[in-house]
């Protein structure tokens, strides 16, 4: 039974308890809307990227997220401008008359995150790590007698038979760069991935290891003492100068959550909008919307050249007419604006574009009865098409449902077979006949840099099962011509050599490019200085208050 | 009860044992490398190869799982393939904004729901029951994601009280902005758990309201608010518990939807990252985290029973 004294305590208390609760739930909201107000800080530029950062070596990986975070931390040898032409950038260079010895020598005030100053032994031991790795590396390095540090500062590259693309190959922006690390770093095994410990650059940003985040968060500080170069920047050539204090990459999986923050101005920028919300972003007035990478990507199908029905080149010339570009792009982007039909295997805006070879109905279709008359006469047998389709990759997703159509009006049996795209990835590997889980068919994207000459476009690698890309096409008249064009210094030798590269592939159709498309990225109206280019950088950015 | 809880924790050691060996072999039966996920697109096959071997992918399944459990046996659960970081350290990172989510979820279900549930139940049959029971249907039936984005547009972007995404820690940041940033996703994942618990508060307190010593607690003159809480809410606590803790054992670990709509890096989004890259030593290593905890909550569970009831007693 309860006393006088317990009811008024427990009146008492109830009241403390109620007056406490109130005086929380007060403070909280206070809290609350102090932070919401709360602007975000000046010299912090969030930004939503592709994709997560997962792993740390842009030698090991193609994955292009990696390449864009070596930008941040680490310089390169040389830079590329929007002219497609190398550049000085942590070195000048120098070449013999004989155009077979370059010198490559340091600038002043180079120097690592972690003290130290960036020295010739450094860049031997990162080229050699790149070559060991990179597809143009590895070409480079055919025709490479030594590469030595003739003192602190200072690289000699010794050819042992001519090669005019030295220069295009070490300067090239994507997708495996030749990014400068510490000799320490730089001596580890390719094959080995770098750690967190690892990433220690010289670039204009550093690594903020404590807050790394793997596939969630990654930040840089600007590197105070970094020295950018003297000449206004263009690509990843020209002074890198930094104007914000710190970067941060923030992943966010769901396209309309990163919709949302940007709108609310909870990041800043957004590099790879999903096609379909951009009307929504483009009511904001307060947003800009543009292409930083003006060059888009290049999407294409492969096939695999080492069984029926495609190891048969009429049979893939009947495939190749049966394409429709125009079909395939609607379907993977939509918006025509953001989607071109294009002819060349180099891309259409670059210096070696051409339509050498393709045929008229690549672009807009129309080649269907041909398609069916070329199919019979080669004798195809209704040998199944394997075709690997990603089913949770929205950019490679549409391309094999179109491709599987078009190819079955034209009187292919198709077996369209769904998987994720990792899947496909591992599976591509395998050299097993389709049936014993191979595949005859698969569609990729490629960044126009990475396709834009005969040496750096992995498709027109005709070394076949020892070091050819996937497919595996053995081709030597292929690789005769790549040699040639490999050797040519006047850029009218070098175009025709590509012209002619181009008949021959689309003659023994190497592969399917089936047309361009370019995204644009978005970013807050208080970013200003975002720069034009195939890989998003972030210097020369400003934050304004 | 020591013994009791030691035969419980002990029981648990053949079942993730089991469970080890499944996803293990799991993992390594089904399609996908995580060589050609770190090498990307360019690489040929003998790149390919040569990094399986760097990763030991090339070694025999058994050779691979003797080696995991020696490291697990170390308390070691490896090294992920993908960011060279230990898998008990990216754990670590995640396992706060889950926990943290869950509790404060848990929280607001309990709170909201066992009151609706104990009135509906005392309402019986009345427009309050069928309200309440209509509601209940409701946050059943509508997908999680729908309502974060509503609450999103609401609060986030209409009203701009709070932020459309991320998370902070209390550990960190304390807790004005971690109650900040989590209480709209609290309110998406606790929509299902608040229907679930209110209907199972409902069914089982429309059970015990029946018994003779709630009529005898009536007739002493006990008020209807002592004999719902005391006397009725008490005794239909059991199959109440059971729920809140089973339901507190799926959030921890399917909280994805939830993490993915407010961008919070929890232990359900490093399960799919980890599931998409094949990162196996993730993959395992959570597995094995997540089927300790439901071990855990399961002998808690079970041990609050006997709180609940003083019949039970464990020997």
């Amino acid at each position: 039974m309860a006393t006088p004294f317990s009811r008024r305590f427990s009146v008492a208390r109830r009241r403390l308890l109620g007056g406490m609760t109130m005086v929380a739930f007060l403070s909280t909201c206070g809290a609350i809307s102090s932070l919401a107000a709360a602007p975000a800080e000046a010299n912090t530029l969030r930004a939503v990227m592709h994709s997560g950062l997962r792993v740390l070596d842009p030698i090991t990986t193609t994955a292009h997220i990696t390449r864009d975070h070596g930008y941040m931390i680490w310089d390169t040898l040389l830079g590329m401008d929007d002219k497609f032409q190398p550049q000085p950038q942590m070195a000048d260079w120098s070449v013999s008359d004989d155009g077979m010895t370059y010198t490559f020598t340091l600038r002043d005030g180079l120097s690592w995150h972690d003290g130290g100053e960036v020295t010739a032994k450094d860049v031997v031991a990162s080229f050699k790590r790149w070559t060991a790795r990179d597809g143009g590396g590895q070409m480079l390095m055919d025709h490479v007698e030594s590469v030595e540090a003739t003192d602190a500062r200072n690289m000699t590259l010794t050819l042992s038979s001519p090669f005019a693309y030295v220069l295009e190959l070490m300067a090239k922006p994507s997708s495996v760069p030749l990014f400068v690390m510490p000799e320490r770093i730089a001596s580890k095994s390719p094959d080995e991935t770098l750690t967190v410990e690892d990433q220690i650059g010289s670039g204009p940003f550093t690594f903020v290891a404590d807050e790394y985040d793997p596939g969630n968060r990654v930040v840089y500080e600007k590197f105070e003492d970094y020295v950018p170069r003297k000449e206004s920047a263009s690509w990843t050539a020209g002074g890198k100068v930094v104007k914000v204090d710190r970067v941060e990459w923030i992943n966010m999986s769901d396209a309309q959550t990163a919709l949302n923050a940007l709108n609310s101005g909870e990041i800043d920028f957004l590099e790879n909008p999903s096609t379909d919300l951009l009307p929504v972003l483009q009511a904001n007035p307060e947003l800009t919307i543009d292409k930083i990478n003006e060059l888009g990507n290049q999407t294409i199908g492969r096939f695999n050249f080492l069984y029926p029905p495609f190891d048969n080149p009429e049979i893939r010339r009947a495939a190749l007419l049966a394409m429709n570009q125009t079909d395939v792009l609607a379907s993977l982007i939509g918006n025509p604006e953001f989607y071109t039909p294009c002819d060349s295997m180099y891309g259409c805006q670059t210096p070696l574009a051409t339509d050498a070879g393709a045929p008229d109905s690549l672009a807009a279709g129309g080649g269907t009865e041909a398609a069916k008359k070329m199919l019979a006469d080669a004798g195809y047998d209704g040998t199944p098409v394997v075709m690997m389709q990603p089913t949770d990759a929205p950019t490679v997703s549409p391309q094999p449902v179109i491709a599987a159509q078009l190819l079955r009006q034209a009187g292919f049996t198709v077996d369209l077979q769904p998987m994720d795209w990792q899947t496909l990835v591992t599976r591509r590997a395998s050299q097993q006949p389709p049936s014993e889980g191979g595949w005859n068919m698969f569609f990729t994207n490629w960044y126009i840099p990475e396709v834009w000459n005969p040496l750096v476009n992995p498709m027109l690698n005709g070394r076949g099962k020892d070091g050819g890309w996937f497919g595996w096409p053995n081709d030597a008249e292929l690789e005769s011509m790549r040699n040639e064009f490999a050797k040519a210094t006047s850029d009218d030798d070098r175009k025709a050599i590509a012209e002619r590269i181009q008949q021959h592939a689309f003659e023994q159709v190497t592969y399917i490019p089936l047309g361009e498309y370019s995204v644009p990225a978005t970013w807050n109206n208080d970013l200003s200085g975002i720069l034009h280019s195939p890989v998003p950088v972030f210097w020369n950015i400003t934050k304004s208050e | 009860m020591f013994s009791y809880c030691l035969r419980r924790t002990l029981a648990a050691v053949p079942v993730m044992v089991v469970v080890a060996l499944f996803v293990f072999l799991l993992l390594r039966l089904s399609p996908g490398d995580p060589a050609a996920i770190i090498a990307g697109d360019m690489a040929t096959p003998e790149q390919l190869d040569r990094i399986r071997e760097t990763l030991g992918l090339n070694q025999p399944i058994y050779i691979q799982f003797f080696h995991w459990s020696g490291e697990l046996l170390r308390g070691d659960f490896g090294t992920s393939l993908m960011s060279n970081l230990p898998v008990t350290q990216l754990m670590a990172q995640r396992l706060e904004p889950t926990v943290s989510l869950a509790l404060l979820s848990i929280a607001l279900s309990v709170v909201v729901a066992v009151p609706m549930g104990v009135i509906a139940a005392w309402k019986h049959g009345s427009l309050i029951d069928n309200a309440i029971m209509s509601m209940s249907v409701l946050g059943f039936s509508v997908p999680v994601f729908v309502i974060g984005y509503i609450l999103i547009k609401i609060f986030a972007i209409d009203l701009g009280w709070l932020p459309v995404q991320g998370f902070k820690r209390i550990s960190q940041d304390g807790f004005g902005p971690f109650i900040q940033h989590a209480i709209l996703p609290a309110l998406m994942l606790s929509t299902i758990y608040i229907a679930l618990i209110a209907r199972m508060t409902r069914a089982s307190m429309l059970d015990v309201l029946g018994e003779d010593y709630i009529r005898t607690a009536h007739a002493k003159g006990a008020s209807e608010k002592r004999v719902l809480f005391k006397h009725a809410l008490r005794n239909a606590g059991v199959p109440i518990l059971e729920v809140i803790g089973t339901g507190f054992a799926l959030m921890i670990t399917g909280v994805v939807v939830t993490e993915s709509v407010f961008n919070i890096p929890g232990l359900g989004r490093l399960t799919v990252d980890a599931i998409l890259s094949r990162d196996y030593p993730v993959i395992q290593g959570l597995i094995l985290v997540t089927s300790g905890v439901y071990v855990l909550i399961n002998l808690a569970i079970d041990l609050s029973y006997a709180l609940l009831d003083p019949r039970i007693r464990y020997q």
